[in-house]
C-alpha cells in the first residue's frame, strides 16, 4: 500500500505543478489545491500508516492497551486541511472578483509591466 | 583627544538647524574650529618631541574588542597637524572662496564632518575604529566632490570616487577584521608586538593584499589613480584640502601605521615599491601633457603619493626618514598651489595653462606664495622642499647595491617631472606678457591670498631652520614609524656629495623640460589617445558590463509572467533536491515491512488517478472541478482505511464545502482556452513529472528512515490522564496546542470576512475600470 500511495504522491505532486505552470487562474487555484492534497498524504504516509487502528482510547481505560495511529501527522494533517480550505474560498471569491473586472481568466491579462520594461 | 574628534561632528550637526546664522555673519567663527584644535595640537609637542605617547581609551563594544582607543605619537601627531593647520588655513579661504554661495552652510558641514572622521583616522589605536573613520572620510569626500551636483560630470566623478575607494575599504575591513583575528586583538600598539606572529602566518599574503588594496584605493596608486584627478570637480578648497594634503594621504597614514606590524617583509617591501615607484613616474609623465591647472596638481599629487609609497617600501632607515619629512613637504606646497589656482580661477575663471600669463603684475602676493611653492616642490636649496629631495636621494642611494643604481635613475626621472610640472603649475601662468582681459583684474580678498602665502613661507622657514620641525616633529614620526630610534637630523648642508650634485641636476634638467614643454591641446590630445587602454576605461567597462549583467539577470528571473517565476523556482527546487537525493545514495526496497494493500484501496487510487488525468486533459472547468472532489473523497476514504477518522470527516466536509463553492461562484465562466503551444506544454510536462518523481523518491526514502515516537508516545499516553480526553487527535488540537488552533480560527474567521464582503461588495460602473 505505501508505494501505492507513493505513486500516488508523485502523480499529485506532478499534476499540480503542471496545472499551475498553465496561464489560467482556474488551473492554479486547482493546481494548488492538487499539491496540497498531495503534501497531505506525504506527511501521513511519514508517520507510518496503520491499518484500523485509530488514536483514541478505549471506553473502559484510560490508557491504550494496543498499539495505535501515530497522532501527530494527523493533528498536523487537520490543520493543513482547515487552512487550506481558507485559502481555497478566499482565492475562489478572488478569482470571481477579477473575473468580473477584467472579464478574463487569463493571467497575462493582469500583467501591468512598467513603462520601461516595454 | 575624542573630544578633538568629536568637535567637528558636533558643531557639523549644530549647523543642520543653525546653518543659516553662518550664511550670514556668524561664518567668521568657523575658521576658528580648525584653529583652536591646531592650537591643541602644537601643545602636545613638546610632549611628544621628548618621547611620551599619549593614551585614552573609552570602552565601546568591548565584548567585540572594539573601543575608542586614540593615541598620539608622533605619526599621529604630524597628520593631525596638519589636518588642523592645513585645514585652518582652507577654512579661512574657504569662507571667502564660496562667499554667497547657496548651500555654504551644508558645504561647511561636510569640511567639518571630514575633519574630524581624518582626526578619527590618525588618532585611532583600534584598527576597527579606524576602519569606520576611514569610510567616514569617504562618505564626507563623495559630498564635497559632489558638490556642485546640479553638474552631471560632478557627480559622475563622486560617485567613481566613492565606489573606488568604497571597494577598497570593503577589501581594508576583510583584511583588517582577518589580521585581529589572528593577532587575537583589535589595538595597534598590540598589534606591533606580535609581528612575527602576523608575519610568519600562512594568511599573511591574504590579509597584507587585501589592506594594500585599501591603501593604494585611497591614495590614489596605479591602477586606482584615475579617481583622483576626476575628483578636481570639486571647489577649490576641497581639492586643496582632501586631494593633497589630507585625504589621499590616509592611505600613506595607514601603510605608515602598518609598516611595524606588516612590514619588513620581502612581499610588503617589493609590493610597495614596485606600485609607488610604478606610480610616481606614471603620474609624473602625465602631469606635463595636462594644460589644466588642477589636473597637473591632481597628477602630481599622484606622483607624489607614489614616492611616499615606494619610500615606505624600501623600509631602510634613511628612506622613512625620507617619508616622514616628505609628506610636511609636500602638504605646505601641494596646498599652497591649490589655492592659488583657485585664486586664478576665480579671477580669471579659466585654469587653461595656454591661456594664462602674466598675472604677476596683478595678484603679487599670490605670485610670491606660488613662486615659494614652486620652488620647494623643485627642491630649490634653502627651500624645505629641498631638504626631502636630499633625504630621498639619500634613501635611493643607500638602497641595496644592485637596486641601488635603478632606483636612484626612477627618482631622478620621476623629480625632473616633477620639477617641471611644479613651475608649470607655480610659474607659468605669472610669467609673460598680461592679456588686456585680464588687467582689470584685482587681488581678492585677504582671506583667500594670505593662508597659501603663509604655508609658502612656512616651507621657506622649515628650509632655512631644519632642525626646527625635524627634531621636534619628522624625528618622532619616523621613530614610530620605524619602530626604533632613527637618529634623524636635518640639516640643509651636508658638504659637496652625490646627493647635492644629483638634486642640483635634477633642477638644471627639471628647469630645461620646464622651458621646452609648452603646454599645448595637441600633446592633450596626444597622450588622451592612450585612453583607450588606460586603467580607467577598464574599470569603468567593467563596471558598466556589471551594470548591464545585472539588468539582465533582473529581467531573465523578473519577466513579470507568474507561470514563469513557478517555472524557475519549481526547476531550482528539482536541482536542488536531486543533487541532494542523487548524494544520499541507492534506495533499497524491503517489502516485508509495508502493509500489503487490499483489492479496495487499489480500485480507491485507481479512481483517483483516473480524475486526476481528467483535471489535467479536460477543457470544461466544470469537469476539473468536479474531478477535483473525487480526488478529495478518494483520500478521505484512505483515512478512512488507515485509522483517520477526523481526518476523513474534516476532509469530507471541507471538500464538499469547496465544490459547492466553486460551482456557485465560477459556474458561468467559458471553458479552458489553449494557449500553449505543444513544445511548452511537453516541457512543462517534463518538468512536473520530474518534480513528481523526486518527491516520490524522498518520499520512498522516508519510508525507510527510522522514526522517532516520543513526543507521539508522550500524548498517547498523557492524553486522558492530563486532558481527561480519549481522542487523542482533537486533544493535541485543542489542548496541547490550544492556542496554535486558536489563531487558526482567527485565520478562518478572516478569510470568512474576507469572502463576505467580496461577495457582498458591489462596484460602481466607473469603478470597474
Amino acid at each position: 500500500m505505501e508505494l501505492l500511495l507513493i505513486l500516488v504522491i508523485g502523480l499529485l505532486y506532478a499534476g499540480g505543478v503542471y496545472l499551475i505552470l498553465r496561464r489560467s487562474m482556474v488551473k492554479l487555484l486547482l493546481g494548488i489545491m492538487l499539491l496540497g492534497n498531495a503534501t497531505n498524504i506525504l506527511i501521513f504516509l511519514l508517520g507510518k500508516i496503520t491499518k484500523a487502528k485509530p488514536p483514541v482510547i478505549d471506553e473502559s481505560y484510560k490508557i491504550f492497551q494496543d498499539i495505535y495511529a501515530d497522532p501527530i501527522p494527523q493533528a498536523l494533517i487537520l490543520t493543513a486541511i482547515v487552512i487550506s480550505f481558507g485559502l481555497t474560498s478566499f482565492a475562489i471569491v478572488l478569482l470571481k472578483r477579477v473575473y468580473a473586472l477584467v472579464d478574463s481568466d487569463d493571467l497575462d491579462d493582469l500583467n501591468t509591466p512598467e513603462e520601461e520594461d516595454l | 583627544m575624542l573630544f578633538t574628534v568629536l568637535t567637528g561632528l558636533i558643531t557639523s550637526s549644530l549647523l543642520v538647524p543653525f546653518g543659516k546664522f553662518i550664511k550670514t555673519k556668524w561664518s567668521i567663527l568657523l575658521p576658528f574650529i580648525p584653529v583652536l584644535l591646531f592650537i591643541v595640537y602644537l601643545l602636545y609637542v613638546p610632549d611628544v618631541a621628548s618621547g611620551t605617547n599619549f593614551l585614552q581609551h573609552l570602552p565601546w563594544v568591548p565584548s567585540l574588542g572594539i573601543n575608542l582607543d586614540f593615541k598620539l605619537d608622533g605619526l599621529s601627531l604630524l597628520f593631525a597637524l596638519l589636518i588642523t593647520g592645513i585645514g585652518s588655513a582652507i577654512f579661512f579661504y574657504a569662507r571667502t572662496y564660496l562667499r554667497g554661495h547657496q548651500y555654504y552652510d551644508r558645504f561647511f558641514g561636510y569640511l567639518l564632518l571630514f575633519m574630524s572622521a581624518m582626526l578619527g583616522v590618525v588618532l585611532s589605536n583600534n584598527i576597527i575604529t579606524l576602519f569606520i573613520f576611514w569610510e567616514l572620510t569617504s562618505i564626507s569626500s563623495f559630498f564635497l566632490i559632489g558638490f556642485n551636483n546640479d553638474n552631471a560630470d560632478s557627480r559622475k566623478s563622486a560617485l567613481t570616487a566613492l565606489s573606488i575607494t568604497g571597494i577598497g575599504g570593503f577589501f581594508l575591513l576583510a583584511g583588517l577584521v582577518l589580521l585581529g583575528n589572528i593577532a587575537g586583538t583589535y589595538v595597534i600598539s598590540d598589534l606591533v608586538a606580535q609581528h612575527n606572529i602576523i608575519t610568519s602566518h600562512q594568511l599573511y599574503p591574504l590579509f597584507v593584499g587585501f589592506i594594500l588594496i585599501g591603501a593604494f584605493t585611497k591614495s590614489a596608486q596605479f591602477p586606482f589613480h584615475f579617481w583622483l584627478p576626476g575628483a578636481m570637480k570639486a571647489p577649490t578648497p576641497v581639492s586643496a584640502y582632501l586631494h593633497s594634503a589630507t585625504m589621499v594621504k590616509a592611505g600613506i597614514y595607514l601603510l605608515a601605521r602598518f609598516t611595524p606590524i606588516l612590514g619588513n617583509t620581502d612581499l610588503w617591501n617589493y609590493t610597495l615599491m614596485i606600485v609607488g615607484g610604478f606610480t610616481m613616474l606614471y603620474a609624473a609623465i602625465h602631469a606635463l601633457f595636462r594644460i589644466d591647472l588642477k589636473a597637473i596638481l591632481a597628477y602630481s599629487t599622484i606622483s607624489a603619493l607614489g614616492v611616499l609609497t615606494f619610500l615606505l617600501g624600501l623600509g631602510s632607515k634613511e628612506a622613512i626618514v625620507a617619508a616622514s619629512v616628505f609628506i610636511l613637504v609636500h602638504a605646505l606646497y601641494k596646498a599652497t598651489l591649490f589655492m592659488v589656482t583657485g585664486i586664478i580661477d576665480h579671477e580669471t575663471h579659466t585654469r587653461d595653462l595656454t591661456h594664462l600669463s602674466g598675472l604677476r603684475k596683478v595678484l603679487a602676493p599670490v605670485f610670491i606664495a606660488a613662486l615659494l611653492a614652486a620652488l620647494s616642490s623643485a627642491g630649490v636649496p634653502l627651500t624645505f622642499g629641498f631638504i626631502g629631495k636630499d633625504l630621498i636621494y639619500e634613501a635611493t642611494l643607500h638602497a641595496p647595491s644592485h637596486l641601488a643604481l635603478w632606483l636612484t635613475v626612477l627618482a631622478v626621472t620621476t623629480n625632473v617631472a616633477l620639477v617641471a610640472a611644479g613651475f608649470m603649475a607655480g610659474i607659468k601662468p605669472f610669467t609673460g606678457k598680461l592679456p588686456q582681459a585680464y588687467e582689470k583684474i584685482h587681488l581678492p580678498y585677504t582671506s583667500m591670498w594670505l593662508p597659501p602665502l603663509i604655508l609658502a613661507i612656512l616651507g621657506l622657514v622649515f628650509g632655512c631652520f631644519p632642525g626646527l620641525v625635524g627634531d621636534l616633529l619628522n624625528h618622532r614620526t619616523a621613530n614610530s614609524i620605524w619602530g626604533g630610534e632613527t637618529a634623524m637630523h636635518l640639516k640643509i648642508w651636508h658638504g659637496v656629495n652625490t646627493v647635492l650634485l644629483l638634486s642640483l641636476s635634477t633642477l638644471a634638467i627639471g628647469t630645461f623640460v620646464y622651458l621646452i614643454n609648452k603646454p599645448s591641446i595637441l600633446k592633450l590630445a596626444a597622450i588622451e589617445k592612450f585612453n583607450r587602454i588606460s586603467p580607467q576605461r577598464i574599470i569603468t567597462g567593467y563596471a558598466y558590463d556589471i551594470k548591464r549583467f545585472s539588468n539582465w539577470y533582473t529581467h531573465l528571473f523578473h519577466d513579470g509572467y507568474l507561470r514563469s517565476y513557478h517555472f524557475k523556482i519549481i526547476l531550482f527546487a528539482e536541482l536542488l533536491l536531486g543533487y541532494k537525493l542523487w548524494l544520499s545514495g541507492p534506495i533499497s526496497i524491503d517489502f516485508s515491512v509495508l502493509t500489503p494493500p487490499s483489492w479496495y484501496e487499489v480500485v480507491i487510487m485507481l479512481v483517483l488517478l483516473g480524475a486526476l488525468y481528467i483535471i489535467v486533459t479536460t477543457k470544461s472547468r466544470l469537469t476539473s472541478v468536479v474531478s477535483t472532489s473525487v480526488i478529495g473523497y478518494c483520500i478521505c476514504l484512505m483515512f478512512v482505511f488507515y485509522s483517520a477518522p477526523d481526518l476523513a470527516m474534516t476532509q469530507f466536509t471541507i471538500d464538499t464545502l469547496t465544490t459547492v463553492l466553486f460551482v456557485l461562484v465560477l459556474y458561468k465562466l467559458p471553458s479552458f482556452m489553449n494557449f500553449a503551444k505543444k513544445g511548452i506544454l511537453v516541457r512543462d510536462a517534463v518538468v512536473a513529472l520530474g518534480f513528481g518523481t523526486i518527491l516520490a523518491l524522498i518520499a520512498l526514502r522516508v519510508l525507510y528512515e527510522p522514526n522517532t515516537t516520543e513526543i507521539s508516545s508522550f500524548y498517547g499516553e498523557n492524553s486522558y490522564l492530563l486532558a481527561k480526553g480519549k481522542n487523542v487527535v482533537n486533544v493535541i488540537l485543542v489542548d496541547y496546542r490550544g492556542i496554535d488552533t486558536m489563531f487558526e480560527t482567527v485565520v478562518l474567521a478572516i478569510a470568512a470576512l474576507g469572502v463576505y464582503s467580496l461577495i457582498k461588495l458591489r462596484l460602481k460602473s466607473s469603478e470597474k475600470e
